[in-house]
């Protein structure tokens, strides 16, 4: 089975600070990591390639310094890796991006599956993988927790929804999105770390894509940014303290109690 | 049809009932179609009259029901055909859609088949002087948000999360309902169910008046949380981070892409404070926060605010209110 991974490289959301004065994104020396969910999709890619054989691609879109990051992913397992850079590419919203990764995955070839994790964690629209399989003409599921082939070649896919769980049957190609926190990444095959380094990471630019420009980057992405705000949070009181872990249970208990919902007597007011 | 274009809700439902999260927009959308001077349609797939019924009910101008005994459940291929139609023959300005699970499947994939712009997880929309519909999004980071606007594509594609609008008061019924009828084959649909389990209740934290609500900085040690929330007749939420982590069940995911909660009063420990969670508890009446940074963020979304580890302080707490 041939698999493509799509991984998105993501800054930790605890170090890009915001400037209000220019209302701008101040990422720099902020750390990047492999987008979590893409993760959960690459273990289930690999696990499907143990069971089934084949070959796991990883393909992101960015900058060259993410190159690192897809080397990574070959540490962890993936046979290769195919990164789309290009200025080009760059300002794309969610109808661009899946247009250019759909293509991405064009030029890899003879796909059986796509695996993205379900959103990303910098603000993710969750909606990229479903744009991929539009794309690509092919099926899709998402916010899936387990996959697997039938003995009749089937795709069949568990999805986690609100009120249940429903498995599906699919045809191949498909594109599925795996829901964020499901399975447990491996660990880095330190075996794989010196080969990974040496690696080739096939590097793609928009002529060599082929795809069509009017779909790629800030020109073929619909949606504009029309405006930044601060966003208006609600009066609060703003009070902080520092205290001990007794005095500062004192407290909470004491409010808590303020506030109704706790009686001296020990039971739940609220409910 | 004017070329204001309609303003159209596509109305979620599970089974014949359609989802509070669709009626929630409707009563958005209805003053965002006033706005532009629009109509405002609804469109179900699907639900019969009990869901026509319903959504006559909560400002829809008209109705449109695709319906056919095998559209009970949702399937991204044949849905998205359906709803391609319709959308292509009335050509709506803005297109609003439920982000529920299915309603993402469907979102995303629509927006492509018509080539236009999605706007997902919108925290307010508003109509500007230029008759714009803009979706507000929560930056990254922290602070500010982005207004999205989709001016030269139609129909703008907007997803909201349950709970970001406040239910409406159902009125009179007062709308148009146009059937639509499609034949269909068997090869049309694009999966198979072989089964669907359900999960019984499940929770709702977007009705829960007490959450405890765990981030990072809890290490993945819920059971704590578990029982001071026990103790205050609430519900626990989380961050992403302890989502994504498997250390609580995504469901249970408090902010941008999880719930928009309103409880009365939310104790936040170990969160940090990224605005997609803040948005999602801007609504308490009453924020607690602990946290072992004090230049952590959470505490600008706090009334009261402890520097500590949340350990202690939680296990000391939970002593001293008792056992219920």
């Amino acid at each position: 089975m041939q698999s493509v991974v799509c991984l998105k490289v993501v800054p930790r959301p605890e170090e890009v600070r915001v400037d209000l004065e220019t209302k701008t994104l101040n990422r720099s020396g902020v750390r990047s990591v492999i987008n979590p969910a893409d993760l959960s999709a690459l273990e289930m890619a690999l696990a499907l390639r143990d069971q089934h054989g084949g070959r796991v691609t990883v393909l992101s879109m960015g900058p060259p310094s993410f190159e690192p990051y897809l080397r990574v992913a070959i540490a962890v397992g993936a046979d290769d890796a195919v990164l789309l850079s290009d200025r080009e590419f760059g300002g794309a919203d969610t109808l661009a991006t899946s247009y250019t990764l759909s293509e991405g995955v064009r030029t890899v070839g003879g796909v059986d599956l796509v695996l993205c994790g379900d959103e990303s964690s910098d603000g993710g629209t969750s909606q990229v993988p479903q744009g991929i399989a539009e794309w690509l003409g092919c099926s899709q599921a998402t916010y899936v927790d387990r996959v697997e082939r039938t003995s009749e070649g089937m795709l069949r896919v568990r999805r986690v929804l609100e009120d249940g769980t429903e498995t599906l049957e699919l045809p191949f190609p498909a594109v599925v999105s795996v829901l964020g926190g499901t399975g447990e990444p491996r660990f880095i095959d330190y075996d794989r770390w010196a080969m990974a380094q040496q690696a080739t990471v096939r590097v793609i630019d928009a002529a060599t894509l082929g795809a069509d420009p009017k779909y790629l980057g800030l020109k073929g992405s619909p949606t504009v940014v029309a405006g930044l705000r601060e966003v208006r949070k609600p009066g609060r009181r703003h009070e902080v303290v520092m205290l001990e872990p007794e005095a500062a249970a004192a407290r909470l208990a004491q409010e808590l109690r303020r506030l109704g919902l706790v009686t001296d007597k020990g039971s739940p007011a609220s409910t | 049809m004017s070329d204001i274009g309609g303003v159209w809700v596509y109305a979620e439902r599970r089974m014949g009932s359609v989802r509070p999260v669709s009626l929630e927009i409707l009563g958005r959308a209805r003053g965002v179609a006033d706005g532009l001077g629009a109509r405002l349609v609804a469109v179900t797939v699907g639900g019969g009259e009990s869901a026509v019924h319903d959504l006559a009910r909560y400002g829809a101008d008209e109705v449109v029901a695709v319906e056919e005994p095998s559209l009970q459940r949702y399937d991204t291929r044949l849905y998205t055909d359906l709803l391609e139609r319709e959308v292509r023959s009335a050509n709506p300005s803005v297109l609003l859609l439920g982000a529920t699970r299915d309603g993402q499947d469907l979102a995303g994939r629509l927006a492509v088949r018509l080539r236009t712009g999605l706007t997902a997880h919108v925290t307010s929309l508003e109509v500007d002087p230029e008759q714009r519909l803009i979706g507000w999004v929560p930056g990254f980071g922290g602070g500010i948000e982005a207004g999205i606007v989709c001016p030269t594509h139609r129909p703008a594609i907007v997803t909201v999360r349950p709970g970001v609008f406040s239910m409406p008061t159902p009125g009179p019924s007062a709308s148009e309902v146009r059937w639509v009828r499609p034949t269909l084959e068997p090869s049309d649909f694009g999966s198979r169910q072989v089964s669907f389990v359900p999960k019984g209740a499940g929770v709702d934290l977007t009705r829960s008046d007490v959450l405890v609500v765990g981030g990072r900085g809890t290490g993945g040690d819920f059971d704590r949380l578990q029982k001071l929330a026990h103790r205050l007749g609430g519900e626990v939420g989380a961050t992403r981070v302890a989502t994504d982590s498997g250390w609580v069940d995504r469901e249970r995911m408090i902010g941008q892409t999880g719930v928009v909660t309103h409880p009365k009063v939310a104790v936040i420990l170990g969160a940090s404070g990224a605005v997609q969670f803040t948005v999602g508890i801007e609504k308490a009446g009453f924020v607690i926060a602990v946290n072992r940074d004090p230049d952590a963020p959470i505490f600008d979304s706090a009334d009261l605010g402890l520097v500590g580890d949340l350990g202690p302080i939680v296990d000391r707490l939970v002593e001293e209110l008792g056992e219920s």
